[in-house]
C-alpha cells in the first residue's frame, strides 16, 4: 500500500524532487508553490524571520525555463530552501536575529548563498536563529523562538525548543517547509537542533566553505553546512555551498568532492572510535546511552570495527570554548556602532560616545550583551595570558586528542549528538552554564575545526527524536558521509513531527 | 574570579555597553558565574604547548595589494542611519 504522504512533494527528499523535476512529474514553480503553502499553514512555527515568496516563485519559473531548454544546472536546480538569517542576502534583509541588525538590507550575496542560487537553488526565506548565533534553544531571537514541531507525548500541548542556533533551519526542514536549509555552526548550532528536530545536520571541516558575507560570531570556529533529511541531501547541498573563496583567506583552496558518488560505499574496514570520555562520571541519560550503544551495533553490523578511544582534554572543551568564543564575538561585534548600518539610538547633545554605548544597549538582547561582556574582559589589559592565551593552549590540546585518535587508526568517531532530547520552550534557565551544557559533545569537533555530522536515529519514550554525531578527519567528510549513510539505512528513521501530522 | 561592580561597570565602557546602575550587581554576579566555571582549565599543564591559533595546518595566502572594488559610495552608504553626499553623519567626536 502507498503511503499517502509519498505522494505530498514537500515530503519528498532533494533525491526525489530532483527526480521528479527530471522526469517533468512536477514543475519547480509547483514544488516551490508547495513549501509556500506549507509555510503559510505553519506559521506558528515562526520558522522564517523574513518570508520572500515572490522572490521564490521568480526563481523557480527561471529553473523550469531553464530545464526546458536543457540548461538544468545540477542536484539543486528548482529545489526551495531556506537560508539561516545569518547569511547576507543582496537586498533581502538580514538581521542575524538581532534588533541592532533589524533594518539592514546587504548590497551583497554571501559566498554560500550565491553558490546555492548558481546551482539553480530557490530561496524561500531567512530562517529564525539566535541573536548572532548565540545559543542553543532559538529563544534568543529578537522575533520570538521558532517552535519545534515535535511534541512530548505525554504533553501534546506544550511545545519544545528546536535547539540553535540554527533553529528556524532545522524546524522548517522537519516541517516540511523546506528542503534542506543553511545553518552555521560555531560549537554546535548545525548539529544540535538537527538532533532536536529529527533532521539531519552536517557542520563541514573549518574552511570547507566561506564565511565571506556570513554575519561573524566566532571567526575560528564558524562554518557553514546543509541541514537536510537525509544524508544524501546533505551530500548534495555541501557540494554546491563548499569550494575555496579568494574573498575568505581561510577558505580552503582544495577540490570539492562529489561527495553524493561515495556515499554508499558502507562503512566495512572502517575503524569507529568511542571516545570514553563522552560517558561523563555523573553519566547519561540511560536513554541517550542506549541510543549510543545501538549505533554501534549498527555500525558493527554493517561491518565496521568499533574501537575504544581516549580523548582525554573532552572535560575542558566547554569552558575553553566560553572564553574563546565570546572573546572573538567581542570583536567581531565591535562592528555594530550605530555609524554604518542598523540601528542608531542618539539623544540630542550627545557625543559620539553616548551613541555607541546607547546603541549596543538597546540593540543587543541579554545573551549577546553576556558574552561581549566576558569577551572583553577575557581579552582586557592583564587578563589576556590567564584566559584567551591559555583557552588557545588547552584548545591545541584538544586538537592533539583527535589527531591521535585518527593517527592511530579511527576513520570516524561516533558519539552522541546532545545530552538530552529538545526541552520545553520558555523553560527558565537562570544559569547561563546550564545552557551551555547542551554543546558538551559539539563544541570539541568544532575547537578541533573537524567535520561532525548528526543523523536522526531514534525517539525517545515521550517520542522526541534523537541523534548520534561522526566526527571525521579534516577535509573527510566522504567518510563522515558515507558512515551517516550506514546509520541512516540501519536506523530507517521514518517518524514525522506530531505537528505536520496534524 | 569574582567580578565586582567597579569592574563590570569598566568592562560595560570598554565594550561600549550602557549598563544602569541597577544592572551591575546581577550581571557582576552572573560573570563571576561563568568565570568561576572557566576557572577549571588552571588545572590543566600546557607548559609545553604553543597556542591554537590557526584550525587548519595550512598557510594564509599571499595577494596584491591592488583595488579591486569600490566607487560606491551610494550603495555602502545606503544603509547608514544618517549619512549626506557619501559620507557617514555622526555626532561630534571632539569633546
Amino acid at each position: 500500500m502507498t503511503n499517502p504522504t509519498e505522494l505530498t512533494p514537500t515530503n519528498w527528499t532533494i533525491a526525489e524532487a530532483r527526480a521528479a523535476l527530471d522526469t517533468g512529474e512536477i514543475t519547480a514553480v509547483a514544488l516551490t508553490e508547495a513549501h509556500l503553502a506549507a509555510m503559510d499553514a505553519h506559521k506558528g512555527l515562526n520558522a522564517f524571520v523574513t518570508e520572500t515568496g515572490d522572490k521564490a516563485l521568480e526563481m523557480a519559473r527561471a529553473s523550469d525555463a531553464r530545464r526546458q531548454a536543457g540548461q538544468a544546472r545540477g542536484a539543486l536546480d528548482g529545489i526551495p530552501l531556506a537560508i539561516k538569517d545569518l547569511f547576507c542576502t543582496d537586498g533581502v534583509r538580514t538581521t542575524a536575529g538581532s534588533n541592532i541588525l533589524a533594518p539592514f538590507v546587504p548590497p551583497y550575496e554571501s559566498t554560500v548563498s550565491a553558490n546555492l542560487w548558481a546551482a539553480g537553488a530557490v530561496m524561500l526565506g531567512k530562517a529564525n536563529l539566535d541573536e548572532f548565533a548565540m545559543g542553543s534553544s532559538n529563544e534568543t531571537s529578537a522575533f520570538g523562538g521558532a517552535v519545534n514541531p515535535w511534541t512530548r507525548t505525554s504533553e501534546p500541548g506544550t511545545r519544545q525548543v528546536p535547539g540553535g542556533s540554527s533553529g528556524g533551519s532545522a524546524s522548517a526542514v522537519a516541517a516540511r517547509l523546506a528542503m534542506g536549509a543553511t545553518g552555521t555552526d560555531t560549537g554546535g548550532s548545525i548539529r544540535q537542533p538537527a538532533s532536536f528536530c529529527g533532521i539531519v545536520g552536517l557542520k563541514p571541516t573549518y574552511g570547507r566553505c566561506s564565511r565571506w558575507g556570513i554575519v561573524a560570531f566566532a571567526s575560528s570556529l564558524d562554518q557553514a553546512g546543509p541541514m537536510t533529511r537525509s544524508v544524501t541531501d546533505a551530500a548534495l547541498m555541501l557540494g554546491a555551498m563548499a569550494g575555496h573563496d579568494p574573498r575568505d583567506s581561510t577558505s580552503a583552496p582544495m577540490p570539492v568532492p562529489d561527495f553524493a558518488a561515495t556515499i554508499e560505499q558502507g562503512v566495512a574496514g572502517l575503524t569507529v572510535g568511542i571516545p570514553k570520555e563522552y560517558r561523563p562520571d555523573e553519566g547519561l541519560s540511560p536513554e541517550i546511552d542506549a541510543l549510543w550503544t545501538r549505533g554501534m551495533e549498527m555500525l558493527r553490523d554493517a561491518g565496521a570495527t568499533i574501537k575504544d578511544i581516549s580523548l582525554p582534554h573532552t572535560q575542558y572543551a566547554l569552558a575553553t570554548y566560553y572564553i574563546i568564543a565570546p572573546a572573538e564575538a567581542s570583536s567581531n561585534l565591535a562592528r555594530y556602532d550605530g555609524v554604518r548600518y542598523g540601528l542608531r539610538v542618539v539623544d540630542d547633545g550627545d557625543g559620539l560616545n553616548d551613541m555607541y554605548r546607547k546603541t549596543r544597549a538597546a540593540g543587543f538582547g541579554a545573551e549577546v550583551k553576556r558574552r561581549i561582556l566576558i569577551g572583553t574582559y577575557a581579552l582586557s589589559a592583564g587578563y589576556y595570558d590567564a584566559y584567551y592565551l591559555k583557552a588557545q593552549k588547552v584548545r591545541a590540546l584538544i586538537a592533539r586528542d583527535f589527531k591521535a585518535a585518527f593517527d592511530n587508526g579511527v576513520d570516524v568517531i561516533l558519539t552522541p549528538t546532545t545530552p538530552s532530547a529538545a526541552f520545553p520552550l520558555g523553560q527558565e534557565v537562570t544559569d547561563p552554564v546550564t545552557m551551555y551544557l547542551n554543546d558538551v559533545f559539539t563544541v570539541p569537533t568544532s575547537l578541533a575545526g573537524l567535520p561532525g555530522l548528526s543523523v536522526p536515529v531514534a525517539l525517545t519514550s515521550e517520542g522526541l527524536p534523537q541523534g548520534l554525531q561522526l566526527i571525521g578527519r579534516p577535509f573527510d567528510e566522504e567518510t563522515v558521509l558515507r558512515a551517516g549513510r550506514a546509520l541512516e539505512k540501519a536506523a530507517a528513521f521514518t517518524a514525522t513531527p506530531s505537528l505536520v501530522e496534524g | 574570579m569574582s567580578l565586582d561592580k567597579e569592574t563590570v561597570r569598566k568592562i560595560a565602557f570598554l565594550a561600549r555597553i550602557d549598563v544602569p546602575d541597577d544592572q551591575l550587581d546581577p550581571l557582576a554576579g552572573e560573570l563571576s558565574g561563568i568565570l568561576g566555571w572557566i576557572e577549571q582549565l588552571r588545572v590543566v599543564d600546557t607548559s609545553d604547548v604553543e597556542p591554537m591559533t590557526s584550525v587548519a595546518a595550512m598557510t594564509l595566502p599571499w595577494r596584491d595589494d591592488g583595488v579591486t572594488d569600490g566607487d560606491d559610495a551610494a550603495r555602502v552608504t545606503a544603509n547608514a542611519p544618517d549619512s549626506q553626499g557619501g559620507f557617514y553623519r555622526v555626532p561630534k567626536v571632539v569633546e
